[in-house]
């Protein structure tokens, strides 16, 4: 590619940034076959190295590595040789990030200068955030996989807590009335929440109607309501004056109280980020706007959409107050939701977690892991519902007029 | 909301078959706008004939653009905006009450200034969206896809990917794309609002040359910044000007040759010639 080609990408209106990457990326690339063909534009010149602005090299990664041991060392100097006591172990770990901070500092400011050395250095304070941030996550996962892989046997999916007694071992029994439950009980909630949530959502953003304003300060409020409200409500509506007993439907209730809210809120910003541009487009074709809502606007959010759904599952599924006033809470199999008592998993980890037999608590652990793996599948749900439809893309509304920078991904 | 003079006198008869060009003619009586209590466009008269590209050209917020959507009634989805007057189609006051609103926008398309394919549908379903969107079936649904396609000058580029989405065009292929999603509708009418402000030149030219080849089957409406353009694809054109605090009014209008060669109105000679606006 010849630089006029390079200059012409560049003065061309709606030429991507991707285009202009693969422009100035090429130049060298076809320079530097220049010399050896014997290049027309003038004699042989050397072609500088070809990089990455900022990338990191191997003398960075070793004024890195440097800078880390001599930190380390420094510090096993101070609290094994200098110091007269002993420190915890945390402690280590923040004198050692302390003490990096500045010899970093002075190892690239000796090299490379002020301006990269103050680079570096907010570089580390950047990660070392994030890393400080993303450890509890990893230590709360990490422990409940290890607790919870140690009790999890086959039979934990196909057995029941029927005949298992307090003595028992703890990969004795299982949990399976209690997924079938958890799963009956969302999937009861899901199919009342969502109609609601969504048709609640299109009336905020596209009916915008008279009760719009209360209705969304409501929806907010309700969000922050306690679960064991919900479980009160429910309670005292249906089970209170004996209307029906303790079963798996009236925790659905109690658990599409709460998903409603999040589902409303996440469904109507959703839909508000769908361009006006298309329901004007829709309603020029002479759509009325129903049918333009119907096929145009939600459609277009249906990533979203599903988003918000999965959103307001993940939000129930782990909830233990609501159920523990409503389904009631056994040890047998109970496929029916719409009678007779039913367990779920958060209210299986609460029963055997509470126990003082330690092979019960391990299988409390397991139930836990169960409602982790519940979740993640949810959430892969949701990618795979969100990337679907005409081609592979996610939620991302396009510019109109720059399908360069789509193709450029 | 001002009531709009509704049209008692003329027929509500079916329309008869015109002959000559096809199309619809449509026809702008005494049109002002208001947003709110802001007066935006006032005593506006235009003629579209069928067969004749129309053009609206002015500075900006003259009020072509809020004239245009008086045309097909997009106007009024702006909460606060009312207008006085009456834009008849064939005859027919379109804010009369012989003619449903959703009648009126599929008789009178629009295409937008920036191009605005349905994401989430794949080429050939957002050529048949306004099928599906006014509830009509269609016996051959992909013998109209491609119809409206070589109408609009896309068919060629896109054949082979009926099926792919929308959103992965070109700026110019996706206006060319609405372009036949409007014509799908079989229109009267067509509105353009600066179809080409958000494309490269040669999209643009091929837009123009879309324009002209649709002259004969549909009445066009294009409202144009690009003084150029209007002479290369109108044979009609009015010129809008709004005076400081004031509403827009039609200072100007004829046959575009003589507007834009030998103009009446001093201010009419100054935009044309580029000296201000």
């Amino acid at each position: 590619m010849t630089t006029q080609e390079t200059r012409a990408l560049t003065a061309a209106p709606g030429a991507s940034p991707a285009s202009l990457d693969a422009g100035s990326k090429g130049a060298p690339t076809a320079s530097s076959t220049g010399p050896s063909t014997g290049s027309p534009a003038g004699p042989a010149r050397r072609v500088p190295p070809r990089r990455r602005p900022r990338a990191w090299r191997w003398s960075d990664i070793a004024e890195a590595a440097g800078a880390l041991a001599a930190s380390f060392f420094l510090t096993w100097l101070i609290f094994n040789r200098l110091l007269p006591f002993r420190i915890m172990p945390l402690a280590f770990f923040a004198i050692w990030f302390v003490l990096f901070l500045p010899i970093y500092w002075f190892v690239t400011k000796d090299g490379q200068g002020t301006t990269a050395a103050k680079d570096r250095v907010a570089t580390v304070f950047v990660m070392a955030g994030a890393l400080f941030t993303f450890t509890p996550i990893v230590f709360v996962i990490g422990y409940v996989l290890y607790r919870g892989l140690k009790s999890l046997s086959g039979n934990f999916f196909t057995q029941t807590m029927q005949f298992v007694g307090p003595l028992a071992e703890a990969t004795d029994g299982g949990a399976l009335h209690s997924i079938i439950g958890t799963l009956e009980q969302l999937a009861l909630a899901t199919v009342i929440a969502v109609p609601l949530g969504v048709l609640t959502a299109v009336y905020l953003s596209e009916i915008k109607g008279p009760l719009a304003r209360p209705v969304r300060l409501v929806a907010d409020a309700m969000t922050a309501l306690p679960s064991i409200v919900a479980g009160l409500f429910i309670f005292s509506l249906f089970i209170k004056p004996h209307i029906i007993g303790q079963s798996g439907i009236l925790g659905s209730l109690a658990l599409s109280i709460l998903m409603l809210p999040t589902v409303t809120i996440t469904a109507e910003q959703v839909l508000r980020v769908v361009p006006g541009s298309l329901r004007e487009a829709a309603l020029a074709l002479g759509a009325p706007y129903w049918r333009s809502v119907l096929m145009v606007v939600l459609p277009t959010a249906r990533a979203g959409l599903s988003t918000a759904v999965i959103l307001g599952m993940a939000r129930v599924v782990g909830e233990t107050a609501p159920v523990l006033m409503t389904t009631g809470g056994t040890t047998l199999l109970n496929p029916n939701p719409l009678s007779g008592f039913q367990d779920n998993l958060p209210l299986f980890v609460f029963t055997q977690i509470r126990s003082s037999q330690e092979s019960q608590v391990d299988r409390g652990w397991a139930g836990a892991l169960i409602l982790l793996v519940i979740v993640l599948l949810l959430f892969i749900l949701a990618r795979l519902v969100g990337s679907a439809g005409p081609g592979r893309r996610r939620f991302r509304i396009p510019i109109p007029g720059r399908g360069g920078r789509r193709r450029g991904r | 909301m001002t009531a709009p003079e509704l049209d008692h006198t003329r027929p509500m008869a079916p329309q008869e078959a015109v002959p000559g060009p096809m199309g619809g003619v449509l026809e702008g009586v005494d049109v002002s706008c208001w947003f709110g209590s802001r007066k935006v466009l006032e005593g506006v008269n235009i003629k579209m004939d069928a067969g004749v590209v129309t053009a609206l050209i002015g500075p900006s917020g003259c009020g072509k653009s809020t004239f245009l959507r008086t045309l097909n009634r997009m106007h009024e989805l702006v909460p606060i905006a009312t207008l006085a007057g009456s834009v008849l189609l064939d005859g027919h006051d379109i804010y009369g009450v012989g003619l449903r609103l959703t009648e009126v926008r599929r008789r009178i398309g629009m295409v937008f200034q920036k191009p605005n394919p349905f994401p989430a549908m794949t080429i050939a379903d957002n050529v048949a969206a306004g099928l599906k969107l006014t509830g009509k079936k269609v016996a051959d649904r992909d013998g109209l896809i491609e119809a409206s396609l070589r109408r609009a000058g896309l068919w060629n580029e896109v054949r082979n990917r009926l099926d792919a989405p929308a959103g992965g065009l070109s700026g110019g292929q996706q206006q060319r794309l609405c372009i036949a999603r409007s014509l799908a509708v079989s229109p009267d009418v067509l509105l353009m609002d600066e179809p080409c402000s958000a494309l490269d030149p040669t999209s643009t030219r091929r837009i123009e040359e879309t324009i002209l080849e649709l002259k004969d089957q549909v009445t066009i409406v294009i409202v144009t910044h690009n003084m150029q353009q209007a002479q290369r694809v109108s044979q009609h054109c009015a010129f809008f000007l709004a005076a400081e605090n004031e509403p827009g009014r039609v200072i100007e209008q004829g046959p575009t040759d003589r507007l834009f060669s030998d103009p009446n109105d001093p201010r009419t000679a100054d935009y044309v010639n580029g000296r201000f606006g």
